[in-house]
C-alpha cells in the first residue's frame, strides 16, 4: 500500500471518522473530529463521504512526504500550509505528487486542522471505527515514519470551500446553548449566571473536555449516573462548567445545565486556552433544523 | 416518575425510577433489548445508567417527539411487568486477594484481611451500570461492612484487571487507567478485549461471584504480577 510518509508527526495528530458509534453501553467513547465543521468541508471538497477516514492535526508542525499521485486538502486552523516550500491555501483542494513533501506550520489562529486526502486514508478499524481514542488505548498518534495508507486519485481542477464557510477563529465566539436537564433545578440567577459572564477556556481542557473558568454557579446536587452525550454541560461541585468533547465518558453523575448546540463545538474546540467564550439560548427545535440542514449538505 | 427529556438535539432520555434497586438493572436490559429490536434503525446508542436509558437517534430518520411517541406503548407494557423472570447470567470470576490497598481496607473496616475475603467472596453481585472506561462494569451492593469512601486522592494509574472497591460498589478495571477506589485484588481474566464479540463479557443485569485463588494460579490462569 502506498500513501503519504510521516517524517514529522506534530505534538498530536490523530486519524478520525465519523466516530465509534454503538459501543456506548459498553463504555467506549465515540470520539471523532473535535471540528465536525472543519472536517466535513475538508472531506467534502475530495469528493469523500461524510465520516471518510482524515488527520487531526493538533497545533500543526507536521511534514508528511507523498510516495503516491494523490490530492488533499486541509481545512480548519489557520497555519502556513506548503507543497516543496511553495505556499498553498487553506480550505482549498490541491494536488500532491509522488515525491512532493507536504508541510503545516504552527496554527496561528485555532487549535486544529484536518488533513484529507482523496479517497481517504486506509486504516484497519477497531470496533468499527478508525478513531484514535487515546484515553481508551484504541489506536495511537501518528508518529515519524508511519505510512498514512490511501490510494492514487486525480482531480481536473482546484475548487475551494466559499468564503462564507470559512470559519474565522478570531473573535469571541457566542456559543449557542441548547437548555434543559437539570436547567430547572438550577436558581434562576445561576443560569442568567451563566449566560451573562464572559467565560474563559482553561488550559486543562482536552479532547475529553473543554473546562470553563469564571464566577462559579452553584450546582444542585448530583443525581444518579446517568448517559451523557457530546455537548452536554456539566457544573460540578466546584461550580466551573465542563462542556464534553469528542472523546467524553458515557456516563457521569454532575448536574448538567444544557448542551451545546452541536454545529457550535467545532467553534469551541478551536479555541485556545484562556480564550474568551459567551453563550446564548437556542430553542431545541431551531438547532435542530438548522443540523438537518447541515447534514442534508454533507450527505450524512 | 417516569419520564421523557431531550438530552440536547440527537438524544432521548428516558427517566424510568427515582432510584436504583435489584431489580432496575436486569428490566433495563430488557427494556433496551426491545427497543434496539423495534427501533434500531433510528437510534446510533443506547446507554443505561441507574434509573435511566438515554438513546441516542439519527437525527435525519427522527427526532426526540416522534421516538417518543413510539415508546409509549412499548414502556406500558414495561411498567405493567415488573419482574423479570430471566435473572442475568452468572459469570465466576478468580481473584487474587493480594491488592495494593488490602491490608488498608482491612484496618479501616477493622477487620482480618481473611474477613475482608470472606464478605466480599459471600455476595452474588449485580451489574448495575457499565461506564467511566470500556467494559468498567459496576457491581451492587457490595457488604456495608466493607463500605468506605474513595480514596481522597485518586491513583494516576491503576493497574489491569485490578478489583476495587468504594462505598457499596465494587468493580475491576478493565485497563490502565487513572482510579480513585480501593484496589484489593487482581482477576486474570481480560473483561475488554475488542476482538472478542461481545467485546466484554459482562452485560447490564448479569450476576457476578468471585472466588479467591492463590498467587500461583493467578498467574497460572495468565495474570500477570
Amino acid at each position: 500500500m502506498s500513501g503519504l510518509r510521516v517524517l514529522k508527526p506534530g505534538p498530536q495528530s490523530l486519524l478520525q471518522d465519523g466516530g465509534r458509534l454503538g459501543w456506548q453501553h459498553l463504555g467506549v467513547s465515540p470520539a471523532g473530529p473535535l471540528d465536525g465543521h472543519a472536517a466535513a468541508w475538508a472531506n467534502h471538497l475530495l469528493g469523500n463521504p461524510w465520516g471518510t477516514p482524515l488527520l487531526e492535526v493538533a497545533l500543526g508542525d507536521v511534514e508528511l512526504q507523498a510516495e503516491v499521485d494523490t490530492w488533499v486538502a486541509v481545512c480548519g486552523a489557520q497555519m502556513p500550509l506548503s507543497v516543496d516550500d511553495q505556499p498553498q491555501s487553506l480550505w482549498t483542494r490541491l494536488p500532491l505528487h509522488k515525491g512532493q513533501s507536504l508541510r503545516m506550520g504552527f496554527a496561528r489562529r485555532g487549535q486544529r486542522a484536518y488533513l484529507a486526502v482523496a479517497g481517504g486514508f486506509i486504516a484497519v478499524p477497531v470496533l468499527g471505527s478508525v478513531s484514535v481514542q487515546l484515553r481508551e488505548g484504541m489506536g495511537q498518534a501518528l508518529q515519524a515514519g508511519d505510512l498514512l495508507a490511501c490510494r492514487a486519485a486525480s482531480f481536473s481542477r482546484s475548487a475551494s470551500v466559499p468564503w462564507p464557510y470559512v470559519a474565522d477563529y478570531s473573535c469571541t465566539p457566542l456559543l449557542r446553548v441548547i437548555t434543559g436537564a437539570d436547567a430547572a433545578s438550577f436558581e434562576e440567577d445561576q443560569l442568567q449566571g451563566f449566560f451573562a459572564q464572559t467565560w474563559q477556556l482553561s488550559p486543562h481542557s482536552d479532547r475529553m473536555g473543554a473546562r470553563l473558568v469564571g464566577e462559579a454557579l452553584q450546582p444542585p446536587v448530583r443525581q444518579w449516573s446517568l448517559g451523557v452525550g457530546r455537548g452536554a454541560i456539566q457544573v460540578p461541585p466546584d461550580g466551573q462548567p465542563i462542556i464534553l468533547q469528542a472523546d467524553h465518558q458515557t456516563m457521569g453523575g454532575y448536574p448538567l445545565l444544557g448542551w451545546l448546540h452541536p454545529l457550535d463545538q467545532g467553534r469551541l474546540a478551536q479555541c485556545p486556552a484562556h480564550h474568551s467564550l459567551r453563550f446564548t439560548p437556542i430553542s431545541i427545535g431551531d438547532a435542530q433544523t438548522e443540523l438537518r440542514e447541515f447534514y442534508r449538505f454533507f450527505g450524512r | 416518575m417516569m419520564r421523557f427529556e431531550p438530552a440536547g438535539a440527537e438524544a432521548l432520555l428516558l427517566v424510568l425510577a427515582d432510584q436504583p434497586d435489584a431489580q432496575l438493572p436486569p428490566r433495563i436490559a430488557l427494556l433496551a433489548e426491545r427497543i434496539r429490536t423495534e427501533l434500531g434503525e433510528v437510534l446510533t446508542d443506547l446507554v443505561p445508567g441507574w434509573t435511566s436509558l438515554l438513546l441516542h437517534y439519527d437525527l435525519m430518520r427522527t427526532d426526540h417527539l416522534q421516538l417518543a411517541e413510539r415508546l409509549k406503548p412499548m414502556l406500558e407494557r414495561w411498567l405493567a411487568e415488573p419482574y423479570v423472570a430471566e435473572a442475568g447470567r452468572l459469570h465466576e470470576l478468580p481473584i487474587w486477594y493480594g491488592g495494593e490497598d488490602l491490608g488498608e481496607v482491612a484496618r479501616l473496616c477493622q477487620l482480618s484481611i481473611a474477613q475482608v475475603i470472606e464478605l466480599h467472596t459471600a455476595v452474588e453481585y449485580r451489574v448495575g451500570a457499565i461506564g467511566f472506561a470500556p467494559g468498567f462494569a459496576y457491581l451492587a451492593e457490595l457488604d456495608a461492612r466493607l463500605a468506605l469512601p474513595r480514596r481522597a486522592t485518586p491513583r494516576t494509574a491503576v493497574p489491569a484487571g485490578s478489583l476495587a472497591i468504594a462505598e457499596r460498589q465494587t468493580a475491576i478495571y478493565p485497563q490502565r487507567s487513572p482510579g480513585g477506589w480501593h484496589l484489593i485484588g487482581s482477576c486474570p481474566w481480560p473483561l475488554f478485549d475488542v476482538t472478542q464479540t461481545p467485546p466484554c463479557p459482562l452485560a447490564l443485569g448479569d450476576r457476578v461471584r468471585f472466588r479467591s485463588i492463590a498467587e500461583r494460579d493467578f498467574v497460572g490462569e495468565g495474570g500477570r504480577l
